[in-house]
């Protein structure tokens, strides 16, 4: 049988597309404008072709803190993707507790970037700070203002503090969509509490774990205030991640070309790996069915 | 517009890909692609095999202007030849 297709719902979607062209398309391309050309003020714009990739293609300021956020955005992930589901598989299921515990965890979700940034700014001191002063105690020689180890350590551990909530939230989520027949197959089956996580738990979680692994990844990848106010990217360059470089570049040196041209990497890469991502968890969806 | 600070070659680059968008839209309506798979690792459909052609291109382009010196015309007309091998056995 022959279905007559009508399209004319796509004109609905007209309104988003013009907001998003508004909002996003016509400044992304503005900024390829931008990065072509040596930009001196409004009306003193000279086309220098690719030059500006070049130069930050090559320079060692950009390559360093690119491999400091792949680092940056492996190590968040690979702590909170699996701490965030055990924390979900070991909350309570319900009664007053499970409600407590819902709340506990979105505690430190409603808090905005630069007060974490200050809370961990002054709870890592050495001097003034509990957790500072406590690994000091212990005869830990700990400090981030001028240790680079140090302070990657309370920049992770900070994000991690920070946002293990949502992942945890999010399997949360999953984990009481599960049907309970799943469970009683089980049972049957004498399936152990490992069978029953690979076989039953993990695939069901796996939607909300792509948006969970995704809204992580170009999160941490464009992570700014936090490590901002906690170390200033510092001691030296060592926790100077992307968006900072780039932050310095445009505003600070005001390098409008070559910040422009790195933000068009920089898009690419984020694109890039958010697609690698999507394909391969849509893929292995695809491949068992 | 001249807020915007068009050049020549950008603006020659945005009508290229508006133009591909509204030609991948015509042809969807007139014939409907289906997934297949092709000697890219995944089956695809005629919209990712776009995508893949055009962002390994723009990788592609950043390799040889950053690390190379060949010129990028070069990269260019192997960017094309790429897209459309891709589109068509990808």
């Amino acid at each position: 049988m022959n279905k007559i297709q009508n399209n004319r719902a796509w004109f609905l979607v007209l309104p988003v597309f013009i907001l998003v062209a508004f909002s996003a398309i016509i400044p992304l391309m503005t900024v390829v404008n931008y990065s072509v050309q040596d930009i001196f003020d409004q009306n003193n714009a000279y086309f220098v072709g690719v030059e500006w990739y070049r130069d930050v293609l090559q320079d060692p300021r950009l390559q360093d803190s690119l491999l400091r956020q792949f680092m940056y955005s492996g190590s968040v992930l690979a702590i909170e993707i699996p701490l965030g589901i055990a924390v979900a598989l070991m909350m309570p299921t319900r009664g007053a507790m499970a409600s407590l515990s819902l709340i506990l965890l979105a505690i430190p979700l409603l808090i905005p970037w630069n007060v974490v940034g200050t809370i961990w700014q002054i709870f890592a001191r050495a001097d003034i700070g509990l957790l500072g002063y406590a690994i000091n105690g212990m005869g830990i020689e700990y400090n981030y203002a001028t240790n680079a180890t140090d302070a990657w350590l309370t920049v992770v551990l900070m994000d991690v503090w920070h946002w293990t909530s949502l992942i945890a939230l999010l399997c949360y989520s999953g984990l009481r969509a599960i049907p309970d027949a799943y469970y009683q197959a089980a049972k049957i089956d004498r399936a152990s509490d490992w069978a029953i996580f690979k076989y039953i738990q993990l695939p069901k979680l796996k939607g909300v774990l792509i948006i969970g692994v995704l809204l992580r990844f170009m999160d941490s990848f464009m992570i700014y205030t936090e490590p901002f106010v906690l170390t200033g990217g510092g001691p030296g360059n060592s926790t100077t991640f992307l968006s900072q470089t780039l932050t310095k570049m445009a505003i600070g040196q005001f390098d409008i070309g070559p910040a422009a041209a790195f933000s068009m990497i920089y898009f690419l890469i984020v694109l890039l790996v958010s697609w690698l991502f999507f394909t391969t968890i849509s893929q292995l969806d695809k491949n068992k069915t | 517009m001249s807020w915007m600070a068009w050049t020549l070659p950008t603006a020659v680059f945005f009508i290229v890909i508006a133009s591909i968008l509204v030609g991948m839209t015509v042809w969807e309506i007139r014939s409907p692609c289906i997934d297949r798979k092709g000697f890219l690792p995944i089956s695809t459909t005629r919209g990712d095999r776009l995508f893949i052609g055009l962002l390994s291109s723009a990788f592609f382009h950043l390799y040889i202007v950053g690390f190379t010196t060949i010129s990028i015309w070069l990269a260019l007309l192997l960017s094309i030849a790429w897209l459309i091998s891709v589109m068509r056995w990808g």
